[in-house]
């Protein structure tokens, strides 16, 4: 609640100022407007941080925003974006920059919250195409995305080693993959431990050669015989007790059961790199890509990007940010320290020659599968979600029935 | 209406014995301006706190009935053109028309009902046990006072916090249920109903395999096997919780109303030689009923309403059996703009709490001071000249 209380005592000074301008020389509104375009304007940008770290790499390179063009930006730490957002647009007064989730974009701006500066960018081609893809709504490229993440299959060396497996037994195909959990499952450890929602066991889904919904987001795919095989093969693995649930073996998330020893493989994205380096530094562990299913290679891409608000007064200003913020000298600093991939293809030589242990992330952006690009479908993947964690011993078809049913009214409605 | 007649004015002291001939006509004369005055100084002081409230309780609350009555996708304001009025057409979506929405409502309204029956019951019987212990001659009774009140004014986020590590599957709790061998569950993520696990465990049925009769149907998108899960064993954690936090602040207000209970009529009792239970049910219990119903309206108002416990440990998993209604509205207003449902669904729940207030109201009314106002209106239509007379007198 304290912004927009902030924001409309400012909003409060702002009308007394403008209304003393407009009465002492007339034509105030005139100047203010040219004021902003002509270079001091002060923008808002809303970030979610995950420490103090990113949130000085931001910082960093927004004051060095401020220096080259003479505008001046407030950047604000969300504690819940989502709803900092929510009451930003509500109020009327949202930030001008702010970081948006690709699972959220289609629901913004099918309310008209965004305004698409995609065709602002010079070079939108050296993005993936993927991201890109995940930020398009009805063929209109919305905003830039600032970094990404890929899901990758991480093995435990040392569990690894003790099973008698090799460097060639990492698993390319769900057979191996299934084979090697079997053999890595023993007493207090769980061969593969993964997340039970659609950002894990989708990974399966795309690697079948199924997902929710085709290409354009417009026709629901999700009763698919493809889509069948990713579940039942997962059902199987989680029947026989090799795959498990991270709450299963008394474990918040993967990373966890992974650090513990609890599993001898998980799957997760490049944030798994700094949460071992920081609570499990001592866990040695190799990451190769996602084994391959029935159509092939497949995972799953987490992304944000800058968006900018429609209701932005300085919209020049903010688009000016956001490409800044994007640009490849600002995306490498950002890159550093926070462990998120560059979303721009020329930067991944040099990223990769200073993180070469994040190859198979970085690999992955080719072919991943971004989120289901759809407004109002939230809903039905949190009930898919919620029926995926008891696909152990529930009947795979019934669920996909119902998300079809749930995401044809969503999408339809 | 005192059926004593006022004493004549003759003592001395008449005006200050209240109505008394003399000194009516004197007040009848300064009335006129002096209301007006008293009017004027009754606006002036509740005028700010009527406009506080008009403020921020009315208002808003007008203003979200409104939201709930639109397609507003939470841009610029709720009340610009741009906005479509669409009827009761969210209240529909939640409540007729047969789709995710109204399954995720009514689970939702399933989970809270199981709730509140568990939780307003375990709580006041478990703060009037609290309060008649205290009440009696024991030791070091205000550090118990203090000991038990301190879970309410200790923060819910502590609190939950703390829970969450109590139940984890290798957690305090699992571990003293192991050494009484019994293999605890992993209660944040175990979505088994207690119901279904206990007509499992008499042979009432087989919650693997559930009886067609009760899967086949059910009223309003879910199905009689659904409705009777009863709660889920992550939400049994939530109601132990709920439970040991607020029961405390119940207590005290259970304490500060037995130590009301008159003396004499307890000692009363004693002479006609009631034993210590006959004197609770018969003189403790009957006294304490206007803090029972305070207790259990307040107790119910609370378990509908609540929202923090499910935000900060469970987020409605597993499979949705910790979801509440208004955990669900939040998650629709600000996380999947659905403004106008999440609207209507906080209308509904108003609706459930009013209604079944009414009803506890209705439930627990004083039938003794009911009978007596009818015996005195019955006594009333047989002797009406007796009335007139005591009008008459006055």
């Amino acid at each position: 609640m304290r912004h927009p209380i902030r924001r409309s005592a400012q909003a409060l000074v702002a009308v007394a100022t403008l209304s003393l301008a407009a009465a002492c020389g007339g034509g105030g509104f005139d100047d203010t407007a040219e004021q902003q375009e002509s270079g001091s304007a002060s923008l808002t940008m809303l970030i979610a941080s995950s420490g103090d770290a990113e949130t000085q790499a931001v910082q960093a390179q927004v004051d060095a925003y401020e220096q080259e063009s003479g505008n001046t930006v407030d950047v604000q730490v969300a504690a819940d974006l989502q709803q900092e957002l929510a009451q930003g647009f509500a109020g009327g007064n949202p930030p001008d920059v702010f970081y948006l989730d690709a699972t959220r974009l289609a629901d913004q701006a099918d309310a008209g919250n965004l305004f698409p500066y995609g065709d602002q960018i010079d070079d939108l081609d050296d993005f993936y195409p993927n991201l890109v893809d995940t930020f398009t709504y009805q063929d209109e490229v919305y905003c830039a995305p600032k970094d990404f993440s890929t899901l990758a299959l991480e093995i435990n060396d040392a569990s690894w080693a003790a099973a008698g497996l090799t460097e060639a037994d990492h698993p390319t195909t769900w057979e191996e993959l299934s084979t090697v959990a079997q053999t890595l499952t023993t007493g207090g450890q769980t061969g593969l431990v993964i997340g039970d929602t659609r950002d894990r066991v989708g990974a399966f889904m795309t690697q079948a050669g199924g997902w929710f919904v085709d290409e354009d987001g417009t026709e629901v795919t999700t009763d698919s015989p493809e889509n069948l095989e990713a579940l039942e093969y997962v059902q199987s693995n989680l029947a026989a007790g090799s795959f498990a649930y991270p709450g299963a073996v008394d474990a918040g998330w993967g990373g966890e059961a992974f650090g513990t020893g609890k599993a001898a493989m998980t799957i997760e994205g490049n944030w798994l790199v700094g949460a071992m380096a920081a609570d499990y530094p001592d866990v040695g562990y190799t990451v190769v890509p996602l084994p391959e299913g029935p159509a092939g290679p497949g995972t799953l891409s987490f992304t944000q990007c800058l968006g900018v608000a429609a209701d932005s007064d300085a919209q020049d200003a903010a688009v000016d940010l956001a490409t800044f913020l994007t640009s490849p000298d600002a995306m490498t600093a950002q890159t550093q320290d926070t462990g998120v991939l560059p979303s721009r293809q020329s930067l991944a030589d040099a990223y990769l020659e200073q993180f070469p242990e994040r190859q198979a992330y970085i690999d992955g952006a080719e072919y991943a599968q971004g989120p289901v690009s759809a407004p109002g479908v939230e809903q039905v993947l949190i009930d898919f979600d919620s029926q995926l964690s008891g696909l152990a011993t529930g009947d795979p078809q019934a669920v996909l029935e119902s998300t079809q049913t749930n995401l044809e009214q969503a999408i339809g409605g | 209406m005192t059926a004593v007649p006022a004493p004549a004015g003759g003592l001395g002291n008449a005006p200050a014995r209240g109505p008394g001939g003399v000194v009516a006509p004197r007040l009848t004369r300064s009335r006129g301006s002096s209301r007006a005055g008293q009017g004027r100084a009754a606006w002036a002081f509740t005028g700010p706190g009527l406009v506080l409230i008009g403020l921020f309780v009315l208002v808003p609350i007008l203003m979200a009935f409104w939201v709930s009555l639109t397609d507003w996708r939470g841009r610029g304001s709720p009340f610009s053109s741009a906005v479509g009025f669409v009827g009761l057409d969210n209240y529909a979506t939640i409540l007729t028309e047969p789709g995710l929405p109204r399954q995720d409502f009514m689970t939702a309204l399933r989970n809270n009902g199981w709730y509140v029956l568990l939780v307003v019951p375990l709580q006041t019987a478990i703060a009037l046990g609290l309060a008649v212990v205290l009440n009696s001659r024991i030791r070091a009774k205000s550090f118990f006072r203090t000991a038990f009140y301190f879970p309410t004014v200790t923060s819910s986020v502590a609190i939950s916090l703390v829970f969450i590590f109590l139940f984890t599957g290798g957690g305090a709790v699992n571990g003293l249920l192991g050494l009484v061998g019994i293999d605890g569950p992993n209660w944040f993520s175990d979505s088994r109903g207690l119901v279904h696990l206990l007509g499992d465990g008499v042979g009432l049925w087989d919650a693997g395999n559930p009886p067609a009769a009760l899967t086949d149907g059910g009223p309003l998108g879910l199905s009689w096997w659904d409705w009777l899960s009863g709660p889920s064993i992550a939400l049994a954690a939530l109601i132990v919780l709920v439970v040991w936090t607020s029961a405390g602040g119940y207590m005290l207000m259970f304490l500060a109303a037995l130590q009301d209970v008159p003396k004499d009529v307890q000692e009363a009792a004693v002479m006609d030689g009631a034993n210590p239970w006959q004197r609770f049910r018969a003189v403790t219990l009957p006294a304490l009923k206007p803090t029972l119903f305070l207790v259990i309206t307040l107790g119910l108002i609370g378990t509908w309403q609540v929202f923090d416990q499910v935000y900060l440990i469970s987020q409605g998993n597993p499979a949705k059996t910790t979801l509440t209604p208004a955990y669900l509205s939040y998650t629709s207003a600000f996380e999947t703009g659905q403004w106008g449902r999440a609207a209507a669904m906080s209308f509904v729940l108003f609706a459930i709490i009013i209604v079944l207030t009414s009803v506890q109201r209705f439930v627990m009314r004083d039938k003794d001071a009911i009978a007596e106002k009818k015996a005195a209106r019955a006594v009333a239509r047989r002797s009406p000249s007796k009335t007139t007379f005591f009008h008459a007198g006055q």
